[in-house]
């Protein structure tokens, strides 16, 4: 069998020798951070127009990741270009040539890819939430605060989970195009139309990015959001059920298609 | 040595590939010709095991593909090459993950880089390079293991005479090292000039399975080509002698199962004109249109009379390799495989007669 790490030194050289890691990555960053301050001086400046039980439930925390919606369309365009290039330039044919074992040259891609954005996601995380908190003002919180680490890292994670599964589902369906054309707008309207449409959001919170995004609330049902059926760690393990879901899909789509 | 055993190879209701068993030896470079469509690429992408198939199996020196631990030290493979490397990514680079994936040390990068004469571009994005260094960049991922075997599908498909001349030295070169080279290609006159051994297949079966020089000896038919402008009394004279004469169209006649120099002297024993007399051998591009005529999958139908597959040229009879000439101005397109079925069989029916 193929030696592992010696297809995860193939598969690390594979990812740092495109520009498309480095603008993907850079613009999860930079959009996250630039968007979650800028929210967050606006929550500052407009605290007292917040409705009694959106200022009960006020989340400072939570307010500091308010641009991971956006955010996390660059980590999709990351993971989905991981993958969907070696179909769209043909190397995918070279790459099993030379990795024979599906399983082997899945996993050790992937784990590869979501080691690192697994990494930004976590500096994003931490620098969302440090910008946030310091325009917030008085409405702010610290990382010290009861439950705050755990969405400051539940963030990064997040974001690594978001691209592992768009991951998974360029492996189904083999194209960027294809895959980038399902999962932006599922993620930035479908979804986001869904969790506030009445009866469609029993369904919609059981979405991955809907549930996965309850590990970085601290205060539970967030600024009025609505009370759901899970916790903050069910709600990243219904999101891990996603991803799982996926790699398995894309697993099962390579090892049965011809290349 | 590459065994293939029933490989079969459906999609949908279409047979690609249809119980194909053969064995490609090492130390020669074997041939794998076929029309375009006949199965060629399918195949040998199943014996990298990139395509599954429907049943039958490939064996590389007796293992299957996805056995082997790091498969570009025992097979180096050239798909088409424009579309096998991530344009992004500079020369160097998309050899380096191939060769890091096989533990192969970045030392031999450089080397496959230089023997290919990439070293000056290696830095350069691959989407830039032109067919031909594309080319060139295939074939050196193909060598980047120094496999024992190279597989190589329509390597001077689109290249330059000058980039066909290297690739053709550079297989005679692998070969002669001991190693097992299998190319594909649809020119039977390419492969005359570097094949030892040769496959054909015609619709995913195999139609040949001989050593060059047999399929050489068998397929080329000597005939005698001559024009008269007493048509007719030559005909009558040949048929007197029990010749058989086939009309090639322009007035050309040809003539099998006698010499040039028979013909010329019963041409003046009956003191008949002639404006050419010419000893001619079949090309082997012929003799590989006559086989995979049947199975040729996409005819051109071109309008009016057949034109008879082009000869070699008179200075070299029976060169292989002639180039086939592309048809003369004036005349209907060669249709490709059905003229020369359609003049045996006017042969035929002549000696009928």
């Amino acid at each position: 069998m193929a030696s592992v790490p010696a297809v995860l030194q193939s598969e690390w050289t594979k990812v740092r020798t495109v520009s498309s890691t480095v603008w993907t990555l850079v613009s999860a960053l930079v959009v996250t951070v630039a968007m979650s301050a800028g929210i967050s001086a606006l929550m500052k400046a407009t605290f007292d127009e917040l409705s009694e039980l959106e200022q009960a439930t006020f989340d400072p925390t939570f307010v500091s990741f308010s641009g991971m919606i956006l955010g996390q369309l660059a980590m999709v365009v990351f993971g989905v270009l991981v993958v969907g290039t070696e179909y769209s330039s043909g190397m995918i044919r070279t790459s099993l040539a030379a990795v024979p074992q599906r399983a082997t040259f899945l996993f050790s891609k992937m784990a590869v890819a979501t080691a690192l954005a697994l990494a930004v996601g976590m500096v994003t995380s931490f620098l969302a939430f440090f910008a946030g908190q310091a325009l917030l003002g008085e409405h702010r919180t610290t990382l010290g605060a009861d439950n705050v680490l755990r969405a400051v890292i539940g963030g990064g994670l997040y974001m690594g989970l978001i691209a592992l599964f768009s991951m998974g589902v360029a492996t189904m369906l083999r194209s960027s195009i294809l895959s980038l054309g399902i999962l932006v707008p599922f993620f930035f309207l479908v979804s986001q139309i869904l969790i506030s449409v009445p009866k469609a959001k029993t369904v919609a919170q059981y979405f991955p990015d809907q549930a996965g995004s309850k590990i970085m609330q601290v205060v539970p049902d967030a600024l009025g959001s609505d009370v759901a059926p899970y916790g903050p760690w069910g709600g990243l393990g219904i999101m891990c059920a996603w991803v799982a879901a996926a790699l398995l899909g894309g697993y099962l789509v390579l090892k049965k298609r011809d290349a | 040595m590459i065994e293939l055993e029933g490989l079969t190879k459906h999609f949908g209701a279409k047979v690609a590939v249809d119980h194909l068993s053969f064995t490609v030896r090492p130390g020669v470079v074997t041939g794998f010709l076929g029309p375009n469509g006949a199965g060629k690429s399918t195949t040998m992408r199943m014996m990298l095991d990139l395509d599954n198939p429907t049943s039958g199996t490939v064996r590389i020196d007796g293992r299957h593909y996805r056995d082997l631990a790091e498969p570009l030290k025992y097979i180096g493979a050239l798909l088409e090459a424009s579309k096998a490397m991530h344009g992004g990514r500079s020369a160097y680079n998309n050899l380096l993950c191939l060769a890091q994936s096989n533990r192969i040390p970045a030392s031999r990068v450089r080397e496959v880089l230089d023997l290919v004469g990439l070293t000056a571009v290696a830095r350069k994005k691959s989407k830039g390079f032109s067919l031909g260094m594309n080319q060139r960049l295939g074939i050196a991922s193909a060598l980047l293991g120094d496999p024992e075997i190279l597989m190589f599908d329509e390597p001077v498909n689109g290249l330059d005479p000058e980039g066909i001349h290297w690739i053709r030295n550079l297989m005679k070169q692998l070969a002669a090292e001991g190693r097992t080279i299998f190319v594909s290609s649809h020119l039977m006159s390419e492969m005359a000039l570097t094949a030892d051994h040769l496959i054909v297949i015609g619709q995913g079966k195999l139609l040949a399975d001989t050593s060059m020089a047999d399929f050489i000896q068998e397929n080329s038919r000597s005939y005698v080509r001559m024009r008269s402008p007493q048509r007719e009394r030559v005909l009558d004279v040949l048929r007197a002698e029990g010749l058989a004469a086939v009309e090639a169209g322009s007035g050309v006649l040809e003539i099998d199962g006698a010499t040039a120099e028979q013909i010329g002297e019963l041409a003046a024993r009956h003191q008949i004109t002639l404006h050419e007399l010419s000893a001619q051998r079949a090309s082997l591009e012929e003799a590989f249109m006559q086989m995979t005529a049947a199975s040729v999958e996409y005819h051109a139908h071109a309008a009016g009379e057949h034109k008879v597959p082009a000869k070699a040229p008179p200075g070299a009879p029976g060169a292989p390799g002639a180039p086939d000439q592309p048809g003369q101005p004036g005349q209907p397109a060669v249709q490709w495989g059905r003229s020369y079925e359609e003049r045996r069989r006017r042969r035929s029916s002549r000696k009928g007669a």
